[in-house]
């Protein structure tokens, strides 16, 4: 499609939990600094999907994957790989704003504090930058150690951005970020995606046509586990090659 | 009459029906407090709480034994909480569920249930006579703990399971182990519902008479422990000792005893709310 390098690429992945095939024969490839919209009716597979990139599916019992998943060309599921070392490489915004229950400023600085960051001075730095780029920095900068349970929603999920960002990963997953926000809240996530997308390379689930049209380069529609079509979000929109995909965003099924 | 006349009268009647169940407990605890208090409180003085026991009741004080419970708190909450709070982390956190962890979670609900005396005559041959550590104050609290252990396993994953999953994934997308998850995120956030257990178990433990008489604590006691190598009384059995006593001046100590146990057992509790309120004001889900 274009030259950038590949970031992350899936090789014949299937997934199970236990018998129930969920994830069948799947092949991508993302881009570096691109945005991938993961498309498709409900329960096809994207969060399943989704989660295999960062090894999330790992806690869930009789949960199986085969296939390779390679993060700059190495398998994520090879067997000296530390799952902790890869979600510092590979963050996460859940589609559940999931704050914990630590005042704003804790919120941000866990991922740090976790890899043994102490330095008061640092943490501070890499807070207010971090907020900055969740766009939240205005609305919480005077009451950083106010609980995050007392922030709205929208403010919730943007503060979960922040929080995932403060690591600074390469990649950046993202379930239905905005499905229970409103749409200012909607709009200023889409906004930031745009932004971030300078600097990290994006995979993100909706259910919604018009944002996935709007935030991404690409768009990968899948049906009942199968990646039906991977490609150009405007081809995909305005000329799509499988009639399941045109099905899908004409909004005859789903 | 109409149907929803009907369910609000219905909702009226069970209104009345339970507060007149709550009268009925309050009115005995009320009793029962009165009577103690008009019996024991004019006895209670600096003598009271600084004296020896002795054969004579006016002389007689609860310093040996308000130090013996106060020594067996402290000792049974050292062996029971961090035994107690990890077995709950462990059982809650770490293992798969399995047919066996299902055993385990019935049989320490069990465990909950079975007689103090029980506890005590375990305590007997274990600690006291296989470990040879005696009538100790060491052998009593571990007999405590073992008694406490299940309240604090039980009220532990009481506690952890209120935690939401959702904290325990933000936890682990950004990099954390299972290790610094529980420790950093879990843990704190079941805080009070711990604490909770803690002090159910603590206020159970103060109150128990008959498993610290079986493993061999004594009714008089004519010093303060100074080690857990010691041997000990405690505030019930001393009550119970002078309670068994025909001389009326006896049960005036017994009396005043009983106010100090109760005191110790709502400052417990005190403390436990007063730290619990602090926290799920911090914390709403
Ligand atoms: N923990 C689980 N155990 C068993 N089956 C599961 C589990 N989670 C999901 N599934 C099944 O896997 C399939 C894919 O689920 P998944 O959550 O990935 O769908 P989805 O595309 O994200 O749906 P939605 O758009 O509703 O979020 C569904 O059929 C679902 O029932
Ligand atoms: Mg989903």
């Amino acid at each position: 499609m274009s030259k950038k390098p590949i970031k992350v690429e899936a090789k014949d992945v299937n997934a199970y939990y236990g018998d129930f095939h969920a994830i069948k024969g799947i092949n991508i490839a993302m881009e570096e600094n691109t945005v991938t919209a993961f498309i498709g009716p409900s329960g096809c597979g994207k969060s399943t999907f989704l989660r295999i990139f960062n090894r999330m599916n790992d806690y869930i019992d009789g949960f199986k994957t085969e296939g390779e998943i390679l993060l700059d060309g190495q398998n994520i599921y090879a067997k000296n790989v530390q799952v902790d070392e890869l979600r510092k490489k590979v963050g996460m915004v859940f589609q559940k704003p999931n704050p914990f229950p630590k005042s704003i400023y804790e919120n941000v600085v866990y991922g740090l504090k976790i890899q043994g960051v102490s330095n008061k001075a640092a943490l501070t730095e890499a807070a207010e930058r971090a907020l900055k780029q969740a766009a939240l920095w205005n609305e919480v900068k005077d009451n950083l150690n106010k609980s995050a349970l007392a922030l709205s929603g929208g403010q919730q999920q943007r503060l979960c951005i922040a929080r995932a960002l403060a690591i600074s990963p390469s990649v950046l997953l993202m379930d239905e970020p905005a499905s229970a926000l409103d749409p200012i809240s909607t709009a200023k996530i889409e906004e930031l995606i745009h932004e971030l997308k300078e600097q990290y390379t994006i995979v993100i689930v909706t259910h919604n046509m018009q944002q996935a049209a709007r935030v991404s380069d690409t768009t990968a529609f899948f049906y009942m586990g199968e990646l039906v079509e991977h490609a150009k979000t405007k081809t995909m929109f305005t000329n799509p090659k499988d009639s399941r995909t045109q099905d899908y965003i004409t909004g005859r099924f789903g | 009459m109409t149907n929803s006349t009907r369910n609000r009268i219905k909702d009226k009647a069970f209104q009345f029906f339970g507060i007149f169940c709550m009268l009925i407990g309050l009115v005995f605890l009320g009793a029962l407090l009165v009577d103690i208090i008009t019996r024991g409180l004019g006895r209670i003085d600096w003598d009271f709480l600084t004296s020896l026991p002795s054969r004579r009741a006016s002389r007689s004080g609860i310093l040996t034994a308000w130090a013996g419970t106060l020594w067996i708190l402290l000792l049974t909450s050292l062996i029971a909480f961090p035994l107690g709070i990890s077995a709950g982390v462990y059982l809650e956190e770490y293992t798969k569920k399995s047919k066996l962890s299902s055993f385990l979670e019935i049989n320490i609900a069990n465990l909950a249930g079975v007689p103090s005396i029980i506890y005590g005559l375990l305590g007997l041959e274990v600690f006291v006579r296989q470990m040879q550590m005696g009538a100790s104050l060491l052998a009593g609290a571990l007999t405590l703990s073992l008694l406490v252990l299940p309240i604090v396993i039980v009220t532990t994953r009481e506690a952890l399971k209120a935690v939401p999953p959702s904290v325990r994934q933000g936890s682990f997308a950004l990099g954390a182990t299972k290790w610094q998850t529980t420790w950093r995120q879990v843990l704190p956030a079941s805080f009070g519902g711990i604490l909770t257990g803690v002090i159910l178990a603590l206020s159970r433990a103060v109150g128990e008479a008959a498993p610290l008489i079986v493993v061999g604590a004594l009714a008089y006691v004519p010093f303060v422990p100074s080690s857990p190598n010691d041997e000990f009384t405690v505030l019930p059995i001393q009550i119970f000792n002078w309670t068994s006593r025909p001389q009326a001046e006896f049960l005036v100590n017994a009396a005043a005893a009983i106010i100090m146990l109760l005191f110790i057992t709502f400052l417990l509790n005190g403390v436990a709310v007063y730290l619990r309120n602090k926290q799920q004001k911090k914390i709403k889900w």
